[in-house]
C-alpha cells in the first residue's frame, strides 16, 4: 500500500518534471494574508484554486491578519523572520509599508502581466498604482446603506441625508475614525468637492467638520468592524450606516434584507497585494509568480463573480459576468458602474498619510467629550 | 551537668558550631529549591520579562533620528530654533548628503513617519524630497561629465580616489560600514574593493566620504564591484563642493590633472538652501528643522510627554492644544470605571460566594457550575451576547416594552421608576462629586442612564458607560466569586453559632464575626478584578461606544494603526506603574498579608 503510494508519487513527480524546471527555484509553500470572510473566499476561488491547479505541488495557507498587517509585518521584520509571502492590504497601508521599507518595490511592467490586447500593465492599472510597492486588485467603496422600510416615502438620494435628522430621524452608523466622516461632513457643510482636502488641512477646517458631525453626534452608533453596519441595519438599530459596498451587497442580495444602497458620494478606495521584503529568493520568486497570475486581466474579472468589488484593471471591466451562485449580473453592483458612480469621492492617500495621527487625536478627543 | 559548665557555642556532632552547621544545611536546601524552580524562572525571564522590558524600552528610545541623519543633527546643534532664522547652508548641505544615503537605503520615509508623530506633514515631506533629491546632484554631474568624458566612467573615479600604494584611510570605510549597517538592517560585512586615499581624504573630505559610502553600499548591498560601477550623483556634488576650497597645488597623486582641470572649470555648485526650498517650500521654514532638532536625542522624554497630553517644543515642554487632549481623560476614566466594575462585582459576588460556601454540597456544586459555565465560554461570545441583550431593539428592551404593555406593568412601573430613579440619582450624585474632585483633568462624563422614561422610550444600555460596566461586571464576576468562596469555605460555621448563642443578633453576628473573616477574600478578588479591568480591551471596544472605552483601546490603536509604538509603550509603562502604585497603596492600607486566594 505504502509502496504503491510512493510509486504513484514518483510518477506524479516525473510527470511534473516539465513544470518543475519551468518553475526554476521557487518555494512550494505560500502563506497568503487576507481579510477572511467572503472576500478571502473570493480570492481563494478566483486566484488560488486555478493557480494551484496549474502548479501542482504548490500549497497555499491563509492567514486572516490583513487588519493588523502593518504592525505584524513590522514586528516580523524586527524579529528577522518574515513568514508571509503575499499580503492583501488597503492602499493606505501599502503606502505605509513602502515608507517603512517593509514592502518590495514592484516594477509593474516587468513583474505583472500585460493586458490581452497588449496594453502594458502600468497603463492598464493607470492611476490606481498609488505606491511603488502596491499591486492593485480591487476598487471598493465606502458608502451608505439605508433601511428601505424605515426611511418613509422619500428614500434618501444624497449623502447629506445622514446629517438630516429632521427628515430621517433615527440612528446612523458611522465608522469610529475620522477618515471619510470628515470629508462627508465638509461636503454636506457646503464645501466644494475639490476643496475638501485643502479645507481639512487647516485647523479651522477640521473644526468645521467636527462641528458638522456634532449636529448628529447623539444619533450616531460608531462602528469599528465592517460587519457591524449590516448587522445594525438588519436589527433595525440604525436606519442608515456606512460600510463597504460588498458587505451591503451581501446583506441585500444574499440575505434579502430590506436595505437600499445610497451610492452618493461613495468614497473609492483600493485593495491589493504587497510582497514583504526580506523573503528568501525562492519564496520571493514564488510570490511574484503568484501575483503575476492573480492580477492578470481574466483573474481580476473572475473575482467579481464572487463579490461585488470592481476589478482594478481597465481591461477586466468588460469581462465581468454573473454572480457564481445567485446568477445575477454583477456589473450593476460594482461601485465603478456608471449608474452608481455618478457622484464619487476619491480618497486622498497622501493627505491621510500626513494628517492621520493629528486628526485622529482630535477626532477621538471630540468623541470623548 | 557538663553542659552547664561548657562556655563555648553549642557544637554539632562533627564538632562544627551548631549555628554554622544549621546555616549550611539551610543554604543547601535553598539552593536545591532554587535549582528546582530554575527552569520556570528562566522561562518567565525569557518569554515574559525580557520582551516586556524591551517593549517598555521603546518608550524612551529614539536613535532613529541621530542614526539616519548623523551630520544634520551635528550641524543643527549650533542653531537656535527659537531665533526665527533658518539654519545655515551647512545644515542644508549635511541634510542633502544624509538624506541621499538614507533614500538609497529607503529609510528616509521611516524617519518621516517617526517625525510625523510630532509634526504633521513630515511624512510626505520626506517621501517627496527623497524622490526629488537626485535632481540636485544631476546639476553638477552633467557639467562635470561634459567637461571630461572620463568622469562618466566609474573606473576613473575608482582610480582617482583609491589609495593605491600610498597611505589608506581605512577608518573611513569602517564609519560608512556602520552607517549602512544601521540603515539597511544588515551587518554590511564583506570585502569592499576600495581603499580611500588618505592624502585625498584630507584634501577632498566630502568626496571621499560620499564615495566611500557609495562603495560600501554597492559592495555590501548590491554585491557589485565598486571599481567598475558609476557612483551616485551625490559624489559629483561632493566633489564640486570640495573643489571650491581644496588646495590641490601640492597634489601629485592619481588623477591630479583631472582634478585640477575640474577645479579650474569652476563647476556649478548647488545652493542647497535654495535647492531644498525648490523641492518643497516647507524646507524654507523653520518648522521641520525645529522638529528634527527637538527630537534628535538618542533617548527622549517625548513619548512620555505625549502620553500625558503634553509635547516637546523648541521652547520646552508645553501642553498639547486643548482639542487634542485625550489621554489623561482616558487614564482617569479607566481608573474610575475599573473601580466601578470592581465595586459592582463585589456587591454581586459576595452573596453568591456566601451561598456557595453555605449551601449543602449538592446545591452548591450546581451553583458553582453556573458560575463557571460562563467563565469557560469565549470572551468574544459573551461580549457579543451582551450586545444582543442590551441593544435598543434587543432582548432587555423588548422585554421592558412588553412588560410595560401589560396591565400589571402599567400599574407597577411608576413605582419601579420612582425607586430606580432615587437609586440612580444617588449614584449620579456620587459620580458628580467624584467628577468635581477630578476636575483638574476635566470631568469624566459618567452619565448613567435615567429611568424616567421607562416603558415609553427604549433605554440606551449599550455603546456607552453603562454597557461597558454591565458586560465587564459579568465577565469578571468569577474572578471575584472564586477567591471569596475559597476564603469563606474556611470560616467555620460554629463561629456564627457561637456569636448568636452569646446573644448577638443576625446583623451583629455577620458584621462583627463573619465579615471580618471574609475580608481577605474580598481583597484578593478586588485586586484581581481591578487589575484585569484596568487593562481590558476587547469588551470596551465592542460595547463601549465612545464614552465607555479605556486607555487600552488607545494603546491598541497606536500599536496596530498609527504604528507609534513609542507612545504605546509609554502609555503601557504608565499603566503598569499606576497598577504598582495602587498595589503598594493597598499593601499599606489593608496589608497584602490579608489577601488570601484560599
Amino acid at each position: 500500500m505504502k509502496r504503491t503510494k510512493t510509486l504513484m508519487a514518483t510518477t506524479a513527480l516525473t510527470a511534473l518534471a516539465g513544470t518543475a524546471i519551468a518553475d526554476g527555484h521557487m518555494a512550494s509553500d505560500m502563506t497568503l494574508v487576507s481579510w477572511g470572510g467572503a472576500y478571502q473566499a473570493s480570492q481563494q476561488k478566483a486566484y488560488v484554486e486555478p493557480y494551484i491547479a496549474m502548479n501542482e505541488g504548490v500549497t497555499a495557507v491563509w492567514d486572516e491578519s490583513s487588519a493588523e498587517a502593518v504592525a505584524k509585518l513590522r514586528a516580523m521584520n524586527e524579529a528577522g523572520s518574515v513568514t508571509w509571502d503575499v499580503v492583501d492590504v488597503v492602499a493606505a497601508d501599502a503606502i505605509r509599508l513602502c515608507d517603512e521599507g517593509l514592502a518590495l518595490e514592484i516594477d509593474v511592467d516587468e513583474m505583472l502581466a500585460a493586458a490581452p490586447d497588449g496594453t502594458s500593465a502600468s497603463d492598464d492599472f493607470g492611476d490606481l498604482l498609488v505606491s511603488d510597492c502596491f499591486i492593485p486588485q480591487i476598487v471598493y467603496s465606502t458608502t451608505f446603506g439605508y433601511r428601505t422600510d424605515l426611511v418613509g416615502d422619500t428614500p434618501p438620494t444624497s449623502v447629506c441625508a445622514v446629517f438630516d435628522t429632521e427628515n430621517y430621524p433615527g440612528k446612523r452608523a458611522l465608522e469610529r475614525r475620522p477618515i471619510n466622516n470628515m470629508e462627508w461632513a465638509l461636503l454636506c457643510d457646503g464645501v466644494a468637492k475639490e476643496d475638501v482636502y485643502d479645507v481639512l488641512a487647516t485647523d479651522a477646517g477640521q473644526q468645521q467638520a467636527l462641528d458638522k458631525l456634532a449636529t448628529i453626534k447623539d444619533d450616531v452608533v460608531w462602528w469599528s468592524a465592517g460587519a457591524d453596519t449590516p448587522q445594525l441595519l438588519a436589527d433595525g438599530e440604525v436606519i442608515m450606516g456606512s460600510t463597504y459596498n460588498g458587505r451591503l451587497f451581501a446583506a441585500i442580495e444574499e440575505q434579502g434584507q430590506p436595505i437600499g444602497m445610497l451610492w452618493d458620494a461613495q468614497v473609492f478606495d483600493l485593495d491589493g497585494w504587497i510582497i514583504p521584503t526580506g523573503l528568501s529568493p525562492e519564496r520571493q520568486k514564488r510570490a511574484l509568480d503568484f501575483v503575476k497570475f492573480a492580477t492578470d486581466t481574466q483573474r481580476l474579472a473572475d473575482q467579481a463573480k464572487y463579490i461585488s468589488y470592481g476589478p482594478a484593471r481597465a481591461s477586466s471591466a468588460p469581462l465581468v459576468g454573473k454572480h457564481a451562485t445567485l446568477g445575477i449580473d454583477m456589473a450593476p453592483h460594482m461601485p465603478t458602474d456608471p449608474e452608481n458612480a455618478k457622484n464619487t469621492f476619491l480618497y486622498n492617500y497622501e493627505f491621510w498619510a500626513d494628517y492621520r495621527d493629528d486628526i485622529d487625536a482630535k477626532f477621538q478627543a471630540w468623541l470623548a467629550q | 551537668m557538663s553542659d552547664a559548665a561548657q562556655s563555648g557555642p553549642m557544637l554539632a556532632a562533627d564538632g562544627t558550631p551548631l549555628k554554622r552547621s544549621l546555616a549550611r544545611a539551610l543554604r543547601r536546601q535553598k539552593l536545591r529549591a532554587l535549582a528546582l524552580i530554575a527552569p520556570l524562572l528562566l522561562f518567565v525571564l525569557i518569554t515574559f520579562i525580557i520582551p516586556i522590558a524591551s517593549m517598555l524600552f521603546r518608550s524612551v528610545e529614539n536613535q532613529i533620528v541621530e542614526n539616519t541623519l548623523p551630520m544634520t543633527v551635528q550641524e543643527l546643534r549650533g542653531w537656535d530654533a527659537t531665533s526665527g532664522d533658518l539654519p545655515s547652508e551647512a545644515v542644508y548641505e549635511a541634510m542633502y548628503f544624509d538624506m541621499f544615503l538614507a533614500a538609497e537605503a529607503k529609510r528616509h520615509t521611516r524617519l518621516g513617519s517617526r517625525l510625523n508623530y510630532e509634526t504633521t506633514g513630515m511624512s510626505s515631506l520626506f517621501r517627496q524630497s527623497g524622490r526629488r533629491l537626485d535632481d540636485i546632484g544631476k546639476e553638477t554631474q552633467r557639467p562635470l561629465e561634459r567637461l571630461n568624458g572620463d568622469w562618466k566612467d566609474g573606473e576613473t573615479w575608482h582610480a582617482v580616489l583609491s589609495a593605491g600604494d600610498s597611505a589608506a584611510a581605512t577608518d573611513l570605510v569602517a564609519v560608512q560600514r556602520a552607517r549602512i549597517a544601521y540603515l539597511t538592517d544588515t551587518d554590511a560585512a564583506g570585502a569592499v574593493n576600495f581603499a580611500p586615499s588618505a592624502e585625498l581624504a584630507a584634501l577632498l573630505p566630502r568626496t571621499m566620504r560620499e564615495y566611500t559610502a557609495w562603495a560600501v553600499f554597492t559592495a555590501t548591498q548590491d554585491n557589485r564591484d565598486p571599481a567598475v560601477r558609476d557612483p551616485w550623483e551625490s559624489v559629483a556634488t561632493a566633489l564640486a563642493l570640495d573643489l571650491q576650497t581644496a588646495d590641490l597645488s601640492g597634489y601629485e597623486g592619481a588623477g591630479a590633472e583631472l582634478l585640477r582641470e575640474a577645479q579650474a572649470a569652476a563647476l556649478p555648485v548647488p545652493a542647497m538652501t535654495q535647492a531644498f526650498a525648490d523641492m518643497d517650500e516647507d524646507w524654507a521654514t523653520a518648522e521641520p528643522w525645529a522638529t528634527i532638532q527637538t527630537h534628535s536625542g538618542a533617548y527622549t522624554s517625548g513619548y512620555f510627554l505625549n502620553a500625558v497630553d503634553a509635547q516637546k517644543t523648541p521652547d520646552g515642554v508645553a501642553w498639547q492644544p486643548e482639542e487634542k487632549q485625550i489621554l489623561l481623560t482616558l487614564f482617569w476614566r479607566t481608573l474610575v470605571m475599573s473601580l466601578a466594575i470592581t465595586i459592582s462585582c463585589m456587591l454581586l459576588g459576595y452573596p453568591i460566594a456566601w451561598l456557595l460556601a453555605n449551601l449543602p454540597a449538592r446545591k452548591a456544586n450546581l451553583l458553582l457550575i453556573l458560575v463557571l459555565l460562563p467563565f469557560w465560554t469565549s470572551l468574544l461570545v459573551r461580549t457579543s451576547a451582551w450586545k444582543v441583550m442590551l441593544q435598543t431593539q434587543g432582548v432587555v428592551n423588548d422585554t421592558l416594552v412588553w412588560w410595560h404593555s401589560t396591565f400589571v406593568g402599567q400599574l407597577i412601573d411608576p413605582v419601579i421608576t420612582f425607586i430606580l430613579n432615587i437609586f440612580i440619582g444617588l449614584m449620579n450624585a456620587v459620580l458628580w462629586v467624584w467628577n468635581l474632585l477630578s476636575g483638574i483633568w476635566g470631568a469624566v462624563d459618567l452619565e448613567l442612564f435615567t429611568y424616567a422614561a421607562l416603558g415609553f422610550e427604549r433605554l440606551a444600555l449599550i455603546n456607552n458607560v453603562t454597557g461597558t460596566i454591565i458586560a465587564m461586571t459579568h465577565i469578571l464576576l468569577p474572578f471575584m466569586i472564586l477567591p471569596m468562596y475559597s476564603v469563606m469555605q474556611t470560616i467555620p460555621p460554629s463561629y456564627l453559632r457561637a456569636a448568636k448563642s452569646l446573644g448577638a443578633t443576625n446583623t451583629v453576628a455577620f458584621w462583627r464575626v463573619y465579615f471580618p473573616q471574609s475580608v481577605p477574600g474580598i481583597g484578593a478578588g478586588s485586586i484581581l478584578v481591578f487589575i484585569l479591568a484596568i487593562g481590558y480591551y476587547i469588551t470596551p471596544e465592542i460595547v463601549g461606544g465612545t464614552k465607555g472605552v479605556f486607555i487600552s483601546n488607545r494603546i491598541a490603536f497606536h500599536i496596530s494603526s498609527s504604528l507609534n509604538w513609542g507612545l504605546a509603550a509609554a502609555l503601557g509603562t504608565i499603566l503598569l506603574v499606576a497598577v504598582l502604585i495602587l498595589y503598594w497603596a493597598y499593601d499599606k492600607i489593608v496589608g497584602i498579608d490579608n489577601v488570601k486566594l484560599g
